[in-house]
């Protein structure tokens, strides 16, 4: 392979005036660094609320509220990601009122962060949800009917019974939906979030030596994957129940 | 705002749309083609009783399931024509990308599909006399498989969907085909709802012809 190896070029200093700044292009893989964990935390709250809410309705009896998750679940999940994005960035705010929509495009704060957020958070909302459903349905149905027993009300059954041992099942699939929006992130790039990757192919267009670059980024998703991984193993460990074995859905 | 939603647009973009979907199947079907090829030799790898080579295949998926498809594709797209040592065009050095990183996944669900079939399973199949090969050839694998293929299909409409971030380095698949349209008579509604549509349509029933398949092997 017939390429100049310049690992100098990720500290050396950005010359360009244009862009208004003075500093080794590492700083904008560390800035994109930064942009990539922020819209993936902020999309996981989005991601987690959502998608129990969802989850949860799966698993009810109620024919509409059942048919309002499963609905959800059938369209976010059936629609590429990076069309969801075009969607929520070009086509959403025409579809609101006037006044809202002209907002969402003029005034908004950080349009293009909060876009990919909502994108990211809605789309894995539908996977958390069937990583929930498939809690809640691993579960004896005996423990279901030992709560109605007791007397405890449907939302106490949930509340105290069910959703603490489904969440305690799920954390594996939970993790990997996690680190999925991180690595998903990645897609806000193309409505022009200048997350990680983003930065990469900047580094890329500004100097041609883009393979240091993308070896850097590269370097930075497998560390956060390896951390989060082990991480999420301890917290597994600390909650399991005694005697039940993790199980996921796919 | 549907008041000037312009049907026209679509229709005579309709050919050109096609020539698009074209380009995201042929690119589906052969990364699917070439990730199962892939896939299954890594899979043999992994479960291969030498420690260093399911070592290797092991660091090998674990690299790949840690990296953003996108990252992965603007990777090849560089690294192909350097490794090759000439432009070989944009197509091949995404397909090469797609391969690699679907193998990946490929290797995972079979590893999982063979380790499913109970040992139980195994054993009968010795205590019967079988050899090994004879073992895997008509005990452990035809049960694997039946085990694996909804999954493995799921992962190809989840692979058809992928397709679509060849939008980064401006291969022209269908929702390229589209975008390009969209820009040019700036009709980015119209165009982008037609893509979205068209994909959940194939996908879902894609969805549903795997969940018949499902039922018809846990009954058959």
């Amino acid at each position: 392979m017939d390429y100049n190896w310049d690992w100098s070029v990720l500290f050396c200093t950005v010359a360009d005036d244009d862009i208004g700044c003075n500093q080794p292009y590492f700083y904008w893989i560390l800035s994109g660094f930064r942009w990539t964990v922020s819209v993936a935390a902020a999309a996981w709250v989005i991601a987690f609320t959502l998608g129990s809410v969802v989850g949860i309705l799966r698993t009810v009896e109620n024919p509409i509220l059942h048919g309002i998750a499963t609905t959800y679940v059938t369209i976010f999940r059936n629609i590429p990601l990076l069309v969801q994005m075009f969607l929520w960035y070009f086509v959403f705010p025409e579809l609101l009122p006037k006044e809202a929509g002209d907002w969402v495009k003029r005034e908004m704060p950080l349009p293009e962060y909060w876009t990919a957020v909502v994108c990211l958070g809605t789309y894995t909302a539908s996977r958390v949800a069937e990583q929930v459903r498939a809690g809640i349905n691993a579960i004896t149905q005996g423990q279901r009917y030992a709560a109605m027993a007791m007397g405890l009300r449907p939302t106490q059954v949930y509340r105290y019974v069910l959703l603490p041992i489904s969440y305690r099942i799920i954390i594996p699939p939970l993790t990997s939906d996690f680190l999925g929006i991180f690595k998903n992130s990645s897609l806000a790039l193309t409505i022009g979030v200048l997350e990680l990757t983003a930065q990469t192919r900047q580094i890329e267009e500004y100097t041609f030596q883009g393979f240091e670059a993308f070896t850097a980024a590269t370097l930075l998703y497998i560390v956060v994957t390896a951390i989060v991984m082990t991480f999420m193993r301890v917290v597994e460990g600390k909650f399991r129940i005694p005697g039940m074995i993790s199980l996921g859905a796919k | 705002m549907f008041s000037n939603f312009d049907f026209d647009i679509i229709i005579k973009s309709i050919p050109f749309l096609m020539e698009g979907m074209g380009l995201t199947l042929l690119l589906t079907f052969t990364a699917i083609v070439g990730g199962l090829a892939l896939g299954t030799v890594l899979a043999l790898c992994r479960l291969a009783p030498f420690k260093w080579l399911s070592f290797a295949a092991g660091t090998y998926v674990n690299f790949f399931r840690s990296m953003p498809l996108i990252l992965v594709i603007f990777w090849f797209y560089f690294m192909v024509p350097f490794i090759v040592g000439r432009p070989v065009g944009g197509f091949y050095s995404v397909l090469v990308a797609f391969i690699m990183f679907e193998a990946a996944y490929y290797c995972e669900i079979m590893r999982a599909g063979i380790q499913s079939v109970r040992t139980g399973q195994v054993y009968a199949g010795q205590a019967l006399g079988l050899t090994y090969k004879q073992n895997m050839r008509y005990v452990v694998l035809p049960q694997a498989f039946r085990a694996m293929i909804p999954i493995l299909l799921t992962q190809a409409i989840v692979l058809f969907q992928d397709t679509s971030l060849v939008y980064v380095v401006g291969l022209r698949d269908f929702l390229v085909a589209a975008d390009i349209v969209a820009n040019r008579d700036n009709r980015l509604i119209e165009m982008y709802m037609t893509v979205a549509l068209v994909y959940f349509v194939l996908c879902l029933l894609g969805t549903l012809g795997i969940r018949k398949l499902q039922n018809k092997f846990q009954t058959g």
